[in-house]
């Protein structure tokens, strides 16, 4: 217990101001946050409303293209040879990279003991998982007989035969189904407490049943609380790893390959921030539109922006480094083709997308190394834009400039994405939006109770910050007083 | 605020993760067990053919070898169904009036082909090659099991991929003298190990990284 507690509980250092915005209390807190899911059907703020239904029309487009797919197969899609990854795998390693930020904030973060994430970890955590979701329809969709995706899993088959270990393929699929059940896990662990709230709060017998079943029994104990911290540190133990390993697996996608412009040795590491860099680009898009509409200025504050954008800022710089490398590694490689790969990008028929690629991800990131641009939400609003793009764009270069162009010119050929693809594409933004839109209405979309144990926190480091500047006594005082947080709300 | 569930509620849930993993792992070996099944198979069932033909009795008792009706089966990758004519061979002069034959005759007179119904039935992305097999000392028996006790065709062996690695992993196991092939009643001697691995190497059987090589039998 001891050691769980120490982590979660411990006092935050002294350094700088608050992330709370002053006035709140546990009360408040839990009624602003909690009410939210709350909201009787009927009372559904219009502008939700509007959101969900162009989400699900988007998720219909899916749909259709899906079918679409099933029916005539991956021919509809513009991938040829010499380009047989196109769309597919670039909207894969697009969607599966946002979701690093989630995993992140709520492992590395949590073990790092910043209190700040504890405003953003519910939110990035589902966009987490909605993001893999969305990633995760493409490597099975583009395997031509999708309804047979689970030969690629280790079962005793009819076939006698294990799937292809050195494939990587199929470390994509345990890459992708640890992250998911991981993350899966994290998150649900992490709503328990949080469901027992709105059970509590719940008028509606139905609702409140609901709740309750989700709550899981949850009765706010010592003996409770015990578990859950041990169970989420476990988790976020598991998860640290993952936030490494996941995205340096899909760069082995590449990197396993003989293709010019894959096998930079500074892949797997260059990806891993990448991944961080979108994906803090798409937590900074979701939630500054969803605490402005929600009023959650309080608890996501300014300064979590500018937190997040200094993410940003670093992972993106490791990414420029890794966009040397690539050039680098081309002039020093003494190959022709590795050559002719950077010369192909700058001047070779798709030299827009590198062009575009270096503008958003290298260049449009710099502003934020000013405080007043972080701190400005319309400026990060259109750079975080920029960089969904630029991280799009990368894939688009890596993948499809690489393959347009290898190593027989006689094979070369443009890759000319149809209709389907974009309509794939559009319809797991749909797939995404929809589940968020959904997560948004029906479950607490900040950590209510973690919310309510910083701010004990905060009040705490309060009182010891007076004690010091009055002279008292022993300055470190009021450790007896840990996680009542929890039992005292509401 | 009052309970808004029963006591017993936690024991529910308790029981119903239990449940859960049960169902789980109840449905995979389900479905584990209803694929390798001879329902699911169709192991077992003899299909009636238009034509009332038996091997047993041209096999079995009468000794007429496999190749006489299947003409091309060490010659080509398909072991031929006999056309009419190799009927007539013999049914010309023999049993010409039986009521069996009828069809048969019908056909002839006609030219309209027997419409035989397939009972080993290889899936089309399968390329697999008769004449190989007979030629390096796998008997007909070995997949299609006794025919010369089958008064009407059932399919014997499974027919899944695992059930052709058996041999393609272990060929020592199930090579016989080419001299056998045609053996119907041929039985393994007790040193099949010893005497499959002579074999093996005598008649070249490619090595076990070709045998179990994707393009072997996916083209």
């Amino acid at each position: 217990m001891a050691q769980a507690q120490s982590i979660r509980t411990q006092s935050q250092p002294d350094t700088g101001d608050t992330y709370l915005l002053p006035g709140e209390t546990y009360t408040s807190i839990t009624s602003v946050i909690g009410d939210v899911p709350l909201t009787p059907p009927m009372k559904t703020p219009k502008g939700w409303i509007f959101g969900f239904a162009i989400s699900f029309a988007l998720l219909m487009v899916f749909l259709v293209s899906v079918s679409w797919l099933l029916i005539r197969g991956v021919g509809i899609w513009g991938i040829n040879i010499p380009v047989g990854w196109g769309m597919d795998i670039i909207n894969f390693v697009w969607w599966i990279g946002i979701g690093h930020a989630g995993t992140l904030i709520s492992a590395i973060l949590l073990l790092l003991n910043q209190g700040w994430r504890n405003s953003i970890n519910r939110f990035a955590e589902a966009m987490t998982l909605f993001a893999v979701a969305c990633a995760g329809q493409y490597p099975i969709l583009h395997l031509g007989r999708p309804w047979l995706f689970y030969w690629l899993t280790p079962y005793p088959n009819t076939h006698g035969l294990w799937p292809n270990f050195r494939s990587a393929l199929d470390w994509d699929v345990f890459a992708i189904s640890t992250y998911a059940t991981v993350s899966l896990l994290f998150w649900i662990v992490g709503l328990i407490p949080d469901f027992a709230t709105l059970r509590d709060r719940a008028t509606n017998p139905l609702v409140k049943r609901i709740y309750g079943v989700a709550a899981l029994g949850w009765r706010g104990s010592a003996r409770h609380w015990h578990r859950y911290e041990m169970a989420s540190l476990l988790l976020a133990g598991l998860s640290t790893p993952l936030v490494v390993s996941v995205h340096s697996t899909i760069s082995y996608d590449f990197a396993i390959s003989q293709i010019p412009g894959w096998q930079v040795t500074v892949f797997p590491p260059y990806f891993v921030a990448g991944a961080v860099f979108a994906g803090f680009a798409m937590v900074l898009l979701l939630m500054i539109p969803v605490r402005t509409f929600y009023g959650f200025e309080s608890y996501i504050t300014i300064r979590h922006l500018d937190v997040m954008a200094k993410v940003m800022l670093a992972t993106g710089m490791i990414v420029v480094y890794g966009y040397f490398m690539e050039v680098f590694g081309s002039l020093y490689s003494s190959s022709k083709y590795e050559q002719y790969l950077l010369y192909n990008r700058l001047y070779g028929p798709s030299a827009w997308a590198y062009y575009g690629l270096l503008f958003c991800n290298a260049v449009a990131i710099q502003p934020l190394w000013f405080r007043r641009v972080r701190q400005n939400i319309p400026a990060l609003m259109i750079i975080s834009t920029i960089v969904s793009v630029g991280m799009w764009l990368e894939r688009y270069v890596i993948i499809v400039i690489s393959l347009e162009r290898e190593f027989l010119p006689s094979s070369w050929d443009r890759y000319i994405p149809t209709v389907w693809d974009w309509s794939l594409y559009l319809g797991t933004i749909g797939l995404f939006f929809t589940l968020t839109f959904l997560f948004i209405r029906v479950l607490p979309m900040i950590n209510i109770f973690e919310i309510r144990m910083y701010l004990h926190q905060e009040t705490e480091r309060a009182h010891r910050r007076e004690a010091a500047l009055h002279g008292h006594g022993h300055g470190h005082g009021h450790d007896h007083d840990h996680g009542h947080a929890h039992a005292s709300a509401d | 605020m009052g309970q808004i569930f029963p006591r017993n509620a936690n024991l529910l849930i308790r029981l119903s993760i239990f449940a859960g993993l049960l169902l789980f792992v109840e449905l995979v070996l389900i479905l584990g067990v209803y694929f390798r099944s001879n329902y699911f198979r169709q192991i077992n069932v003899a299909v009636e053919q238009p034509v009332a033909f038996s091997h047993q009795m041209h096999n079995g008792v009468l000794g007429i070898d496999c190749r006489y009706c299947h003409v091309s089966v060490d010659k080509s990758y398909f072991a031929n169904i006999p056309a009419t004519e190799t009927c007539m061979t013999c049914h010309s002069q023999i049993k010409t009036n039986s009521t069996k034959i009828a069809p048969v005759v019908q056909s002839y007179n006609t030219g309209e082909p027997i419409e035989w119904i397939r009972v080993h039935n290889v899936p089309d992305f399968v390329y697999f090659n008769h004449s190989i097999h007979v030629n390096k000392g796998i008997g007909c028996s070995e997949c299609h099991g006794q025919i010369n006790e089958m008064a009407v065709v059932w399919q014997e062996q499974p027919f899944y991929m695992g059930w052709c690695f058996n041999c393609h992993r272990n060929p020592e196991q199930y090579i016989r003298p080419r001299s056998e092939v045609y053996n119907m009643n041929y039985v393994h001697p007790a040193d099949q190990l010893q005497v499959g691995a002579d074999l093996v190497k005598q008649y070249g059987v490619a090595s076990k990284d070709q045998l179990t090589n994707c393009s072997t039998c996916h083209r």
